[in-house]
């Protein structure tokens, strides 16, 4: 039988063919004639090579043999020896997860790349974002890949660490907790349900536990007021979008206020305009420094910081309520006030401040207006900012006596407490200290333990962030260091070693799934794939987590958040508002839109990003009003002269001065801040962060400890009474990337306003035609051309940019260095204008000389004119942002001057770089009217200049992880710019050939797109005459930027609207 | 021989006969130097080798080691380029131009000055090959044949023009002043030879390619010599106004003029005379030339300084007009940015020495003082720079959109490298005094009968007697 087998050579044996019969002998030849060569004398003899040919052939392969043998660089690439079923090298696989780290949440999808994740974008299925990012959402993914991370578990023995295992550790910790007084678990706040069940599971196992949600920044005031206010300690959901009118006392609600990714999308969407949309809101803003969105706001008042409360009450007594009359203001109080109460269930208040009573007032201000119900959604709460400001003061009053254990989680007090709490004198006084932290910070260092947790991408974990939204996180890489779901670590103290996925998959089989119709594992893998999803509040409110059991007297809401803070009443609010005294100085403590609360304070995409509105990277200050500059007397400013800021001059250093608030002292260096009140500074968090990370160090002072305690028992974010000094010859230098700071009356040119009254009347208000002088007479400038116009037999592919939707986050900017491998290249490097980024948001203030009032004084053209017109409008300018990138021009500037043909036009109407082909004359960028190309000056991949910084991500081999494989890592000496993501176009329209047809309107995005939270930008194809910017480009807003040159930019713009009378005014 | 109206003043001063024409401009090359030159070819080579070491830095690590950025793209490296190629024009004006208006006063000069034309287009060549991102690939810049499919070079770019602009006239510079030589160096192999040092001797015999004297290689001498003359006087004009191109051609306010092609003709010529002045003020008394560089040479140069300053000073005074009549506010601005912004320093500075520094010589006693002259020339020439960087930097760092506008200030690296170029050009200028006949020998020779001061003198006295007799 077995005999029988026969295998074939192939199908040429089984059909015997001729050719294989004949050659199947010799396929293997065993005799080589060679005696048979070399013994044939005559062959020898007549053969042409001679001795001499051959001792040459010789030679020659010895010499190609060793030459063959040296090291040639040996490229790795390692195939997957069994390839995973859901990874196709070259093909990107998105899963959704939730980003939360205390202070933004973000509902987002990660894009990974053969298993690396490599960028976020948002998740159009949330219903709380909506798909939209920001800045520190979009840089979260580098922070996964920072060398700085803990590797391990550590133990701190003396002064020094030792790495241990987690079996060790566990071994260690378990038992001291047994012997443990008390116990607090200090966190940021938590909104995780199954969380909170590890934590109950937790403080069930060992005796007085506690657990205590500190925020860095606390919106306790808030909670308070509104226990006060509507007998629920929570924060109700906004509706910006439900508003006609928007009132904000001090709240930055388009960067960092609550819920910014949220407010920004519903905002933006009452300030669309176009053929059937031709109302929008207003926006009154008071603040006391110029913040984000009192620079997108129609009125905006400086006011000082002490004068909130009056105001609010000023605000009350006009719309009717118990308030009392202003004395600050009575007009502009007046105004809004009426706007309020015309716009009944139409409008909205908003307070920044974190005093209970002020607070309180404004609750009252929305209960006269109609607001509660229609604007503000008491029965969707607002999780995300549960910080418990007094039971952080009674647990620090606790530490030492009834607690003699704290395990930090996600919180950094020592960095971020106030002075005022002395937290470091009472943490000295506990007998075991663990930290949580995946990134050495401040705490982690004192800590006897250093547990760290995943980073999110790396771990699982649900969230519940309003009422009736769930959110899941899933991991997206493998952890990359011995790190350990903090939940486990719980879990596995209160002897429950259970892996985290399987705990949450419980918890929801147990908690959530009830009323679903399917069953759990098509549940809970059509949530995973969604990232979200709505259960409706009555099932199962946020899990009733474990609750501080002693000595603290809390309120315990339905919604299973603790709070100690008590409730004030009307009266007693106004008493303590009436108590408000202010200062000569006041400060503003305030967070940036870049930096946040200091969390991501390591990452460097973020360091990098300019501020918004100060331009400024890597570094906090002091902003001042011009004139309070002129009188401390510093930068050698004269009394007696005028005034006049050179942006450009002052760029390189900046004075610095003392500064002292509730006993804390620190120097910074001051910033002129058009816009900022008369006798208020404002500094932000973040910075200041000591003894981590080399660069990180050397940026900014820390704040917080300045932060002081309000009469109603909150953190008081508002310093009612600073003093400055002057320090001296102390200078500090500054790194700014836009040193420029008004338009100098090219408004026409470069960006167009108009007035909602005027638009209403005439959709092309502000945006006349651009003509030009020809032998023929007024020409309009599209008909005026020296050049041939191009075919674009395909797409014509295009950028709209709606100025009246941007509100100037920067988001783009960090999306677009994600997607595009923008270099980091250091304050150095800024400082010499040398920043990388594809795109940047150019911000302009008005000045308060326009062309107009120079005419009528005789000025204009005049170098008096252009000197006065540096100058912005010291009070209150109004602000303007424009995003730039690569306009792509049809009839560009820089390709005709590139001696190389390096730069070229793509038959799509692209602006193409093809980087083998720089030399790097630099002609382009010097001929490029927009100044949107980038040089390479250095190898910032491996120039030593930057290396001993964790600067740039593709410097150090783990940060190169973050690479997108499909963007080119430009070598240095070539020109580079926005490609306007020609991969995402690339892969758009193959995905779109793959199924035989066009590539569908709206589908490929942008990078800059993609994330921005008030759909600003619409990418599309001109050809495609139904497509979203072909609407768009119809649209009598559209403009190009600097239309006359006759460049034919593919990018163009909508004209900005403003909703005020006069839209000049500086208000 | 040409007759010479005795009314014009002798262009070779005291009695000198051929012999001692050949000894005077020998001598540099036959004895030791000075410890004069010693000390100033030390200085030479040492800022030499330290610009050098910077331009090796600079390509090591990348030109972000200068103070360029993303506004202000180019900066000290063109402006250098530009203000070394204007400097690089007097020569080729002075042989061929001034050749083919026989102007018989250009022999003493021509040789120097062809000289420091090809040492100072040299150190153009440095800044324009080493300021790109990536100096190793530059021979892209340049029409070979390739394997790179169907790329090649970009004929609509002034920067290709400009390549081709420099490379030829450094060429055409090249053959033209060594053309030039081969008859001196015949003339020092020979002296070499009966003086007994072979070596020197065929060293020399190499360099004069076997000049031999026989009428036919001077008939043929004569004729290359009056045919690269042709050829290279159009190149006067042409590369300077291809060089302007780069700026003229572009959109950038301040740069889009048409009047850059004469003014940066006439701003070349200005600044080529200014250098040889310079430089033929020291060599004349370091090397006892006096007789063949008189005053009356360093006043004809000092009537050209003061002609082609006046031309860039209209240019100057047209565009500032043009700016303001033209109506865009763009050109307008750059104009008064110029002039009253951050850099209003090199602008006044530009003005100062270039439009009113040369006027000067209006003055008899300025235009033959000869330490009034050396101390314009140098002015002249710190004016021309400036112009460069006016042009360069101002326009650049505030054009169309005020939200780049930036400053840019040199670095440590750039400004040593351009201090090397000038190191080179001294080097190269005192290597060449020592080993090569400053003067043009052989043509100088050939006006001693009719423009030298005793033939001119006698010949006046027999003119006299001869009338008297009549």
């Amino acid at each position: 039988m077995a005999n029988d087998k026969k295998y074939w050579k192939g199908i040429a044996q089984l059909s015997n063919e001729k050719e294989f019969v004949e050659n199947h002998a010799a396929e293997f030849a065993e005799y080589i004639p060679v005696e048979e060569f070399i013994g044939n004398k005559g062959a020898m003899e007549t053969s042409s090579t001679n001795r001499r040919d051959f001792l040459k052939f010789l030679g020659f392969s010895t010499v190609a043999a060793t030459l063959a043998s040296c090291e040639t660089p040996v490229m790795k690439v390692i195939p997957y020896v069994n390839r995973p079923d859901d990874v196709t090298p070259g093909v990107a696989n998105w899963y959704a997860s939730t980003y939360f780290d205390g202070f933004d949440y973000a509902s987002v999808l990660v894009k990974t790349r053969e298993g690396r994740p490599i960028k976020l974008e948002g998740n159009p299925l949330s219903k709380v974002t909506m798909g939209a990012t920001n800045a520190r959402v979009q840089a979260s993914i580098l922070s996964l890949y920072d060398s700085n991370r803990v590797k391990g578990p550590t133990m701190k023995v003396g002064a020094a660490w030792s790495k241990k295992s987690w079996d060790e550790v566990d071994g260690l910790i378990a038992p001291k907790l047994a012997q443990s007084k008390g116990i607090a678990i200090l966190s940021s706040t938590i909104i995780s349900p199954s969380t909170k069940a590890a934590i109950a599971e937790f403080s069930a196992k060992y005796k007085n536990v506690r657990h205590v949600t500190y925020d860095s920044i606390s919106y306790s005031g808030m909670i308070k007021a509104n226990l006060s206010s509507f007998g629920k300690a929570s924060i109700p959901t906004y509706r910006f979008d439900m508003a006609d009118v928007i009132v904000s006392l001090g709240a930055d609600f388009l960067s960092n206020w609550l819920s910014p990714m949220e407010h920004a999308r519903q905002y933006s969407s009452t300030r669309k305009l176009g053929k059937d949309k031709k109302a929008m809101s207003k926006h009154f803003q008071f603040e006391s420094m110029l913040s984000l969105t009192g620079s997108n706001a129609d009125e905006r008042f400086p006011i000082k910081p002490s004068q909130i409360g009056q105001i609010a009450l000023g605000i009350l007594n006009g719309v009717g309520g118990a308030g009392s009359a202003s004395s600050i203001l009575p007009k502009e109080i007046a105004k809004v006030a009426n706007a309020l109460k015309n716009a009944k269930g139409k409008a909205l208040v908003v307070c920044g401040s974190n005093d209970a009573a002020i607070q309180l007032v404004v609750n009252e201000i929305n209960k006269s207006i109609g607001a509660i119900g229609t604007t503000i959604d008491l029965n969707n709460s607002d999780f995300t900012h549960q910080g418990d400001d007094a039971a952080v003061k009674k647990l620090v009053e606790d530490m030492g006596s009834s607690i003699d254990t704290v395990i930090f989680y996600n919180t950094n007090p020592i960095y971020t407490a106030p002075k005022v709490f002395a937290f470091e004198a009472a943490m000295k006084k506990l007998s075991l200290t663990i930290s949580f932290a995946g990134m050495l910070d401040e705490t982690a260092a004192l800590c006897e333990f250093v547990c760290p947790d995943h980073h999110y991408l790396e771990a699982w974990n649900d969230y519940n962030p309003r009422s009736s939204h769930f959110s899941l996180q899933q991991p997206a890489i493998r952890p990359l260091f011995s790190t350990r779901h903090a939940q486990e670590s719980l879990l596995s103290w209160s002897l429950n070693k259970v892996d985290f996925h399987s705990y949450i998959q419980k918890y929801w089989q147990e908690k959530l799934f009830t009323t679903q119709a399917v069953d759990f594992t098509s549940f809970w893998n059509s949530t995973l794939r969604d990232g979200v999803i709505t259960i409706a509040p009555s099932v199962i409110p946020i899990a009733k987590g474990p609750v501080s059991n002693v000595n603290v007297v809390s309120t315990i809401t339905d919604d299973g958040i603790s709070f100690s803070g008590g409730t004030l009443s009307f009266d007693e609010a106004k008493k303590q508002i009436a108590s408000i005294k202010g200062g000569k100085y006041e400060l503003s403590v305030y967070t940036k839109t870049s930096i946040g609360n200091g969390t991501q304070s390591q990452n460097p995409w973020l360091q990098e990003m300019p501020d918004p509105i100060t331009k400024i990277t890597w570094d906090n200050y002091i902003t001042m009003h011009p004139m309070d500059v002129k009188e401390m007397k510093l930068f050698g400013l004269d009394e007696t002269e005028d005034i006049i800021v050179r942006f450009d001059q002052m760029e390189d250093k900046l004075d610095v001065v003392s500064i002292t608030a509730n006993g804390y002292t620190t120097k910074l260096p001051v910033w002129f801040q058009p816009g900022q009140a008369r006798g208020t500074i404002g500094i932000a968090v973040g910075y200041g962060r000591k003894g981590f990370n080399p660069v990180i160090d050397q940026t900014g002072q820390n704040i917080y400890p300045a932060v002081g305690m309000t009469a109603s028992g909150t953190m008081s974010y508002d310093v009612f009474d600073v003093t400055i000094s002057d320090s001296g010859d102390e200078q500090h230098l500054i790194a700014s990337t836009q040193s420029h700071s008004t338009i100098m009356g090219r408004n026409e040119d470069i960006l167009r306003e108009t007035t909602l009254a005027s638009y209403v009347k005439d959709e092309r208000a502000g945006n006349p035609r651009a003509e030009m002088h020809t032998y023929k007479g007024e020409q309009d400038v599209e008909k005026v051309n020296l050049w041939n116009d191009f075919d674009r037999p395909n797409h014509k592919w295009a950028l709209a940019i709606d100025l009246n939707s941007c509100i100037g986050c920067g988001a783009c900017i960090v999306s677009c260095n994600a997607e595009n491998n923008v270099p980091v290249v250091g304050k150095d490097e800024v400082h010499r204008s040398r920043e990388m980024h594809w795109i940047r948001i150019d911000r302009y203030y008005s000045s308060n000389v326009v062309k107009e009032e120079a005419e009528s004084k005789g000025e204009l053209g005049k170098i008096e004119m252009y000197r006065k017109m540096e100058n912005p409008s010291f009070d209150n300018p109004k602000v303007v942002f424009q995003p730039v990138m690569c306009q792509h021009c049809n009839h560009a500037p820089c390709e005709t001057v590139c001696p190389v043909i390096a730069t070229t036009h793509s038959s799509e109407g692209l602006n193409q770089m093809s980087y083998n082909r720089c030399v790097g004359t630099r002609y382009c960028a010097n001929n490029c009217p927009y100044k949107v190309r980038r040089f390479n000056w250095f190898n910032y991949t491996e120039y030593h200049r930057f290396e001993d910084t964790n600067l740039n991500p593709a410097h150090d081999l783990l940060g190169r992880m973050v690479l997108n494989p499909d963007v080119t890592v430009r070598s240095r000496g070539v020109m580079e710019k926005c490609s306007m993501c020609v991969q995402r176009i690339q892969g758009g329209k193959l995905e779109a050939k793959k199924e035989g047809k066009r590539p569908e309107d709206r589908v490929i995005k942008m990078a800059c797109e993609q994330s921005c939270p008030t759909n600003a930008i619409t990418f599309g194809d001109l050809n495609d005459i139904k497509s979203a910017v072909s609407e768009l480009e119809k649209d009598g807003r559209k403009f190009e930027m600097l239309e006359e040159i006759g460049v034919r930019p593919s990018v163009f713009y909508l004209t900005k609207v403003w909703n005020r009378e006069d839209e000049n005014a500086h208000v | 021989m040409q007759h010479e109206a005795s009314i014009r003043e002798p262009l070779i001063l005291g009695d000198r006969s051929y012999h001692e024409i050949t000894t005077d401009i020998a001598r540099p090359i036959e004895s030791k130097a000075n410890k004069y030159w010693y000390l100033v070819f030390t200085i030479s080579v040492c800022a030499f080798i330290w610009g050098f070491s910077c331009l090796a830095y600079t390509i090591g690590t990348g030109i972000g080691q200068w103070g360029a950025n993303k506004t202000v793209g180019w900066a000290w490296d063109i402006t250098n380029f530009v203000w070394w190629i204007g400097i690089g024009h007097a020569g080729t004006l002075i042989s061929a131009v001034l050749l083919l208006f026989r102007q018989k006063w250009r022999m003493a000069i021509n040789r120097s000055a062809e000289a420091m034309t090809i040492f100072a287009v040299l150190c153009a060549a440095v800044f324009v090959t080493c300021h790109t991102g990536r100096p190793w690939l530059d021979y892209w810049l340049f029409p070979h044949a390739n394997q790179f499919g169907s790329l090649w070079l970009n004929f609509n770019s002034p920067l290709t023009w400009d390549v081709f602009a420099v490379s030829t006239y450094l060429t055409i510079s090249l053959v033209f002043w060594y053309l030039g030589l081969i008859p001196d160096f015949g003339a020092i192999r020979d002296r070499f030879k009966v003086q007994g040092k072979p070596l020197q001797a065929k060293i020399y015999k190499v360099l004069s390619f076997g000049w031999s004297g026989r009428a036919r290689d001077w008939s043929r001498f004569e004729e290359v010599s009056l045919v690269l003359a042709g050829l290279s006087t159009p190149l006067v004009f042409s590369v300077h106004s291809i060089v302007s191109m780069d700026f003229a051609t572009s959109i950038v306010p301040g740069w889009h003029t048409t009047i850059f092609p004469p003014y940066f003709v006439a701003g070349a010529v200005f600044s080529g005379f200014a250098m040889v002045s310079t430089l033929l003020l020291i060599m004349r008394k370091v090397l006892s030339l006096e007789h063949y560089v008189t005053i009356q040479h360093m006043e004809m140069m000092s009537i050209i300084i003061t002609l082609t300053g006046s031309m860039v000073g209209v240019a100057y005074l047209s565009e500032l007009f043009i700016s303001w009549y033209s109506g865009v506010e763009y050109e307008g601005y750059a104009f008064l940015n110029r002039a009253t912004g951050p850099y209003w320093w090199s602008y006044w500075g530009m003005m100062t020495c270039n439009v009113i520094s040369p006027q000067l010589f209006w003055f008899k006693k300025v235009r033959t003082s000869l330490l009034a002259m050396f101390v314009l020339s140098i002015v002249v020439n710190i004016g021309m720079w400036f112009e460069r960087f006016v042009i360069i930097v101002t326009s650049l760092h505030r054009d169309y959109l005020p939200s780049s506008w930036t400053m840019y200030h040199p670095t440590w690296v750039e400004i040593g490298i351009f201090i090397g170029t000038i190191g080179m050009f001294f080097t190269f200028f005192l290597l060449f005094a020592r080993a090569f006949p400053v003067i043009a020998l052989s043509e100088l020779k050939t006006i001693l009968k009719s423009s030298g001061e005793v033939p001119k003198r006698l010949r006046a006295e027999k003119e006299a007697a001869e009338n008297t007799k009549h």
